[in-house]
């Protein structure tokens, strides 16, 4: 009772500065000032350029033409760009092509990671040293870009999916990550599940993984950004231009500033603006990043330094 | 959380990995496990699920980081792509030809060309790049205000999570020319400017974008650090008249010392690594004068000319080299009494 008695339950305004220890003076108006500015200052390099991006994606041709180009400032919103892109075709197929590698290789990498990491996770268990500096010596050579390209293609991989997914599959620095939580978990849980009859199994799906929400969503995020922001392995192993996922479809479309297949004509007649369907499509590109990795943030830190710190 | 302190001196990152004994005091499960009385039999039965569970992930690291090694063997051969469509068949049918491919390649001016852009770029983005993290993460720690705090560093890290194309078409959006620079210019009547495909200002372009996408990413571990120093030190620092600034220059900046030691380290064994996707995609447009370096130098002779001897033969020197730089990168580290990136 007295607990609640003491702290009021009314949530602290988390946007007020807390107060200061006694000992540290007041900040003063011109260094509070230049902080503003600064921090300011830093922020909208960032997103003034994302604005942009996202408000000519959303303009009209006949806003984008009154502008010379690039909006700044949004005058009537159209969604003509996206209902484009999105009816099927190139830009459509890239995008569910996409999302498919990604989400399955996802999946993929975080299984083999977690299982990995987990069954390094006990140190003494019979080959553990060896296991974890066969994995840790990746960290200091790669074997070559042509050696890697030689290999892809005698595996016949070539023109698969699979060659997006199992080269890149496993990062050793993720793992280092799960493991390093994964052995900070209490042991006396483990010991006492094992008692308990439970298997190593799982133990990992019932006690070690729900207590490591944070680091899971963390690597996670990590993985699928990978798969989603890559484009070399497609540029390299893919030949089908139909196979092409979204971020080589952005390179036709922004950097040699081609028109999406079927839409040439619509933009040469003036009916679509060539600059707001390219922007739409860095726009589908950053969209799923952008929403998601706010949530995962503020695990980043413990994430970034146990892997830092163990390896 | 023992995870979230960066360590401040060598003796507190041991790993638990270098002994087996004490840590599995530490851990406390099993404690007969490593004392190595037990039959090799005995111990596989109980740990046969623990070496099953990373089967898959070795498994893929051997096929696509240690298999691959055994494929340089093409650096010493004029090797046919076109004997086979199987790259090993082609491998075991192609004549060596002994040191012939890097004789060429130390002959050749594009080769020489590739090393010095390699070189100004890695030291332009050490110079420029480097300091911006820590200020970016003392800006931020003097931030106290949590939401405030919360925000900018949601806006800092996003870029991080981006793609190179997405951020390079950002770039071209902003900088190229038709970008936003040039049509400001050119509504008050001066030429457009396309900054993305000029030779001159290519090293800072780049380290621009590098700036723009992962500068606010780098400030994670200083932070981190910077959290980790006590209280204590900034009020008894206080208590004994030092301002601001000199708590920042004796209490704060010692702090990060381990951490700024420690990222320079892993930064120049990399040195010969310098954006291969990010050049890579600009190398076009701004030329090969300025913009290839080694990593594309090996894609250009390898997968466009479909020169695999020559080009592995230009990978396996810059692979060798590397291992070499991030060894002595790290002996460095240690004779300074840091701790690097591996111990000892």
């Amino acid at each position: 009772m007295t607990a609640v008695i003491d702290e009021p339950a009314r949530r602290p305004n988390r946007w007020a500065a807390p107060p200061r220890p006694a000992w540290e003076e007041e900040p003063s108006k011109a260094g509070l000032a230049g902080k503003g500015i600064a921090l300011s200052f830093a922020c909208l390099a960032i997103l003034f350029p994302l604005w942009i991006v996202i408000v000519t994606s959303l303009s009209s041709r006949k806003t984008i033409d009154e502008a010379g180009g690039l909006v700044i400032v949004p005058k009537g919103i159209t969604f003509i760009a996206y209902q484009e892109l999105l009816s099927g075709g190139q830009v459509t197929r890239a995008a569910v092509i996409s999302i498919l590698v990604t989400l399955v290789g996802t999946l993929f990498s975080m299984t083999v990671s977690v299982l990995c990491a987990y069954g390094l996770s006990r140190t003494g268990s019979l080959g553990h040293r060896w296991i974890l500096m066969t994995l840790l010596a990746t960290m200091f050579f790669s074997a070559g870009l042509i050696p890697t390209y030689l290999l892809v293609q005698s595996l016949g991989l070539t023109d698969t999916y699979l060659a997006l997914i199992l080269p890149s599959a496993v990062s050793v620095f993720n793992i280092l990550v799960l493991r390093g939580f994964f052995m900070g978990i209490s042991p006396e849980l483990i010991d006492s599940a094992r008692i308990d009859g439970a298997g190593d199994l799982r133990i990992l799906r019932q006690i070690i993984m729900p207590l490591s929400r944070a680091v899971l969503a963390v690597i996670t995020l990590f993985y699928a950004v990978g798969y989603w922001s890559a484009w070399f392995n497609a540029s390299l192993y893919l030949n089908e231009q139909d196979m092409m996922p979204l971020q080589n479809v952005m390179i036709q479309l922004v950097q040699k500033q081609e028109a999406p297949v079927g839409l040439g004509q619509a933009i040469r007649t003036g009916q679509l603006s060539g600059l707001s369907i390219q922007m739409a499509v860095m726009v589908m590109a950053l969209l799923p990043v952008a929403v998601l990795s706010p949530f995962v943030q503020k695990h980043f830190r413990k994430g970034m330094l146990t892997g830092a710190v163990k390896g | 959380m023992s995870h979230s302190t960066v360590p401040r001196s060598g003796a507190e990152a041991g790993t638990p990995v270098k002994t087996p004994v004490a840590s599995a005091d530490a851990t406390g499960t099993r404690k007969e496990r490593g004392s190595g009385k037990q039959g090799l039999r005995h111990r596989f039965r109980r740990d046969r699920a623990l070496i099953l569970m990373t089967v898959p992930a070795v498994v893929l690291v051997l096929v696509f980081n240690y298999l691959p090694i055994l494929g340089n063997v093409v650096a010493f051969q004029d090797y046919d792509p076109y004997i086979s469509d199987n790259g090993i068949v082609s491998i075991l049918n192609s004549p060596f030809v002994g040191t012939e491919n890097f004789q060429r390649i130390f002959e050749d001016a594009a080769f020489w060309n590739a090393v010095e852009n390699t070189l100004v770029l890695f030291l332009v983005q050490l110079v420029l790049f480097f300091p911006i993290p820590v200020l970016l993460a003392l800006l931020i720690n003097s931030v106290v205000r949590p939401r405030v705090r919360a925000v900018a560093q949601a806006v800092l890290y996003l870029p991080h999570f981006f793609s190179w194309v997405l951020v390079i078409a950002v770039f071209q959006q902003m900088f190229g020319g038709a970008g936003m620079l040039s049509q400001l210019l050119r509504q008050h009547g001066y030429d457009g400017l396309d900054i993305m495909t000029d030779p001159n200002t290519f090293p800072f372009l780049i380290t621009a974008q590098s700036v723009w996408k992962d500068a606010g990413w780098g400030i994670i571990v200083f932070l981190a650090a910077l959290a980790s120093v006590p209280t204590d030190l900034y009020e008894a620092a206080a208590m004994d008249g030092a301002g601001r600034w000199r708590r920042m220059w004796h209490v704060t900046l010692p702090a990060l010392r381990p951490v700024i030691a420690l990222l320079l380290v892993l930064r120049v064994g990399d040195a010969l690594t310098v954006g291969f996707e990010q050049i890579l995609l600009q190398r076009d447009g701004v030329g090969t004068d300025a913009g290839e370096v080694l990593d594309t130098f090996v894609w250009w002779n390898g997968v466009r000319n479909q020169d695999f001897g020559y080009a592995a033969a230009a990978g396996l020197i810059k692979g060798v080299v590397s291992i070499g730089l991030v060894l002595t990168a790290n002996k460095v580290a240690h004779l300074m009494g840091e701790q690097g990136v591996y111990k000892k």
